[in-house]
């Protein structure tokens, strides 16, 4: 079973403090959900507003089409994984996934039995009698997992989990929630500052600053057609020229920077439309960068080599640029051709016009 | 170099000191338990006897007392532990603008002298039983309950102390979890609060009994009628002590080192299981299952070694404590018999010299003290703490010892004080007072 999530109009107040303002949101059933924002940007607030831990100031929660509100957290069919897992110390592994069946008044051999079935949907076959503490990293995050499955949940809520695993087993345990949720079928809202985990997990994305939602779509329009400047700086990496808008036309912008005159498209996703004289951003991501070839006739720039990286599958590679404060970089796939390059060298790069986005100025993620 | 070696044994001489002054008086006092003598003493040394564990346990006055102070630490421990509990969560709950307010407040108990306590606890019920006509038998004048209440209005405040320590570590995740995954408060409160809390409970308990069964000046005052322990104890100390106070000071000694080596065997048990789940977690070994069969077995080794080394000792004491000793006592006593008509015959000789010259009579005290030899502790003081003073009291039959301190107190007390503190006096007061009458 799995159950759609309406956020309407959903504002939460802490005294002054607006933690979230005007949250319009429709989560499908079944759906793998992420909101993604730095820290502070009020993606927990809303995850405990969906779980009952804080009442909305303003604005109705619906789950399945009920109205939450006046059902406390232990009554909505909602299930919470905790970012520090909040595994209970003093139980069992069995103890601990059944909790919620102890709690309905269910006895301990059919609890058992439940135990050992979730315990086989999260590879931990026969480990039901350790303790928690015996357990590692990994292993507890599945045990969450199967705890809160083991509650029959309609929307399973999880609070930045992965974030305090390695990187090995986060990119590991990634797959893994992809693939649980594919197998419960029920609605997975994930609350994360790692893009990475976002966009590879989720079917649908929410990019937040500042108690706001800044954006709502998949992954690739996320990430290929930003809708503010705040998204494209805060979601993967891009070089950002200002300038101002010479002429908008069928989907693509003029804007004369600080580095030459540059052709970009405007996504339809954007929050802003661009006019003519507004001051406006353009955004080049580093794989989109490449050196230029003599039938290249625009958004040529002209940079020094003053840097590279080597990261084995990539090379990044640091150029100056006049005009631009902050060195532009460009990623290239490691094809042997890094012999060709030489520091201080002075070369001119391209991006396509379709790959560069031209948004108009608004506030940027934090470096 | 040598500054070092000195600062060394400076240090050394310190600790050396720091341990006397702290176990020094619990070991002279241990002693004093075995020690045959009527009065609690080290030197000089009559009989290694047990007979003051006897007199102990057949003191009827100091059992009752024993029996209302363990009636009263239970329902210390009843009421102060839930109330402490209480405490501390509404500590947790409350916004931290308040906090440190009612942290004043529920702390301040203990600030608050035990004495003023005791006859505020003793004021106010008294007040009560008077607005409900309660006659002297009612509970508004019990003793123990009075003492039972007076003492949890502080006491709880302890245990609620022990209870916000170990909160301060509870992770309110925890809750949230239970709530979320459809417990209710109360189940919550009950499968996650209190499992955690239960060793808090246990240690504000214990906290909570030891205050209570020590306590003395809010006790003094809340007893009414009854006794405690602890004021039973003062009085004697007030009227007359023997070693069988020694005695009680032994088991309790005993007691309280057994179950802290109890205690101890037991943390390093867990101690070792947790070490031995954490190397069995990063080395993925079976060490935790054989640990576990060992934690499981019925005795363990070091229990039953501590307790055959106490069974033991106790054995030993009672026997040596109990066989030969009405000899070595008779023995004892002949001795003294000897050395005190050594005494009186000096004195007589002395006084007998001494008349020949009136003129020094006021000074004779003084020039024969040094010569009585244990009776010199009687020079400042009258006499009253002289050890033959009190056994010549006890056994007031034993003729030489009577006739020595009779002598002995009236000579000296007139000296600077008029004799009114002479064990004596009294006695020639009243029946003078009676011959009067």
């Amino acid at each position: 079973m799995s159950a759609d999530v309406r956020l309407e109009n959903v504002w939460i107040k802490f005294g002054s403090f607006v933690a979230a303002r005007e949250i319009e949101l429709t989560i499908k059933g079944g759906e793998f959900f992420s909101f993604l924002g730095p820290s502070g940007c009020g993606k927990t607030t809303i995850l405990r507003a969906v779980s009952g831990f804080l009442k909305p100031s303003e604005g109705n929660i619906l789950i399945g089409g009920k109205d939450m509100a006046g059902i406390g957290p232990n009554r909505r069919p909602t299930a919470l994984i905790f970012q520090n897992l909040a595994l209970f110390p003093l139980m069992t592994v069995w103890e601990n996934i059944t909790f919620a069946l102890e709690v309905k008044g269910v006895n301990a051999t059919e609890r058992r039995k439940k135990a050992d079935e979730l315990l086989e949907l999260i590879a931990l076959p026969g480990q039901g009698e350790k303790m928690v503490g015996e357990l590692s990293g990994g292993q507890r995050q599945r045990v969450a997992i199967a705890r809160a499955l083991a509650a029959e949940p309609e929307v399973l809520l999880l609070d930045e989990p992965l974030s305090a695993l390695d990187l090995k087993l986060r990119q590991h345990m990634r797959t893994e929630l992809r693939s649980i949720q594919r197998r419960v079928g029920i609605t997975f809202i994930y609350i994360t500052h790692d893009q990475g985990e976002a966009l590879t997990m989720s079917d649908n994305v929410a990019v937040m600053r500042d108690g706001v939602i800044e954006q709502v779509g998949d992954g690739t329009t996320i990430y290929d057609a930003p809708g503010s400047p705040f998204v494209a700086s805060f979601v993967g990496e891009n070089n950002l020229f200002r300038g101002t808008v010479e002429s908008v036309d069928n989907g693509m912008a003029t804007v004369t920077t600080t580095v030459g005159t540059l052709l970009a498209k405007t996504p339809v996703t954007a929050s802003n439309p661009l006019k003519v004289g507004d001051t406006a951003y353009v955004f080049q991501r580093p794989e989109s960068l490449r050196f230029a070839k003599p039938d290249n006739q625009i958004n040529r720039i002209k940079a020094t080599i003053v840097n590279e990286e080597f990261e084995g599958n990539f090379w990044q590679v640091y150029f100056e640029v006049p005009g631009s404060t902050k060195p532009v970089k460009m990623s290239m796939v490691n094809d042997g051709s890094s012999s060709e390059r030489r520091r201080g060298e002075v070369v001119e790069l391209v991006c396509e016009p379709e790959l560069s986005v031209a948004l108009a100025e608004g506030p940027l993620a934090a470096e | 170099m040598i500054t070092d070696r000195l600062g060394k044994y400076a240090v050394l001489l310190f600790v050396v000191m720091f341990f006397a002054y702290l176990f020094g008086p619990l070991i002279i006092m241990s002693i004093t338990a075995f020690n045959s003598a009527d009065f609690p003493r080290v030197s000089p040394w009559d009989c290694f006897s047990v007979e003051w564990f006897d007199v102990l346990v057949n003191d009827d006055k100091l059992m009752d007392g024993l029996r209302n102070s363990l009636i009263i630490g239970i329902g210390v421990v009843a009421l102060s532990v839930p109330i402490g509990l209480a405490g501390a969560l509404m500590l947790m709950q409350i916004s931290p603008r308040v906090r440190p307010w009612y942290y004043t407040i529920v702390v301040s108990p203990i600030l608050i002298p035990g004495v003023v306590l005791g006859i505020s606890t003793l004021i106010f019920w008294d007040r009560l039983g008077a607005m409900f006509n309660a006659n002297y038998e009612s509970i508004f004048y019990d003793g123990i309950f009075l003492t039972i209440v007076g003492q949890t209005t502080f006491i709880s405040a302890y245990s609620m102390l022990v209870f916000i320590s170990r909160l301060q570590r509870f992770d309110p995740a925890l809750e949230e979890a239970a709530l979320d995954l459809g417990a209710s408060h109360v189940q919550t409160f009950r499968k996650i609060l209190l499992p955690f809390l239960k060793p808090a409970i246990g240690s504000a308990a214990v906290l909570a009994f030891l205050a209570s069964f020590e306590n003395y000046n809010t006790t003094v005052f809340t007893i009414t009628s009854e006794s405690t322990l602890t004021t039973v104890l003062a009085s004697k100390v007030r009227y007359g002590i023997n070693p069988s106070i020694s005695a009680l000071a032994v088991t309790i000694v005993v007691l309280t080192l057994f179950a802290a080596a109890i205690m101890e065997i037991k943390k390093r048990r867990t101690d070792a299981f947790e070490k031995a789940i954490s190397k069995a977690v990063i080395e993925g070994t079976d060490a935790l299952s054989k640990l576990g069969r060992k934690s499981n077995r019925l005795i363990d080794p070091a229990f039953a070694m501590i307790i055959v080394i106490f069974l033991a000792g106790l054995g030993t004491a009672y026997y040596s404590g109990t066989v030969g000793v009405d000899e070595c006592k008779t023995s004892v006593k002949e001795a003294k018999k000897l050395e005190t008509q050594r005494r009186v015959d000096e004195r007589r000789k002395k006084q007998m010299f001494e008349g020949a010259q009136p003129g020094t009579q006021q000074a004779a005290p003084n020039t024969t003290a040094p010569s009585t030899g244990k009776a010199k502790g009687t020079e400042g003081y009258q006499g009253i703490f002289a050890p033959t003073n009190l056994e010549s009291q006890v056994k007031g039959d034993s003729g030489a010892a009577n006739d020595a301190a009779t002598d002995d107190a009236p000579a000296k007390g007139t000296e600077g004080y008029q004799g009114i503190f002479a064990p004596t006096n009294l006695e020639s007061q009243v029946k003078g007072e009676e011959s009067s009458n």
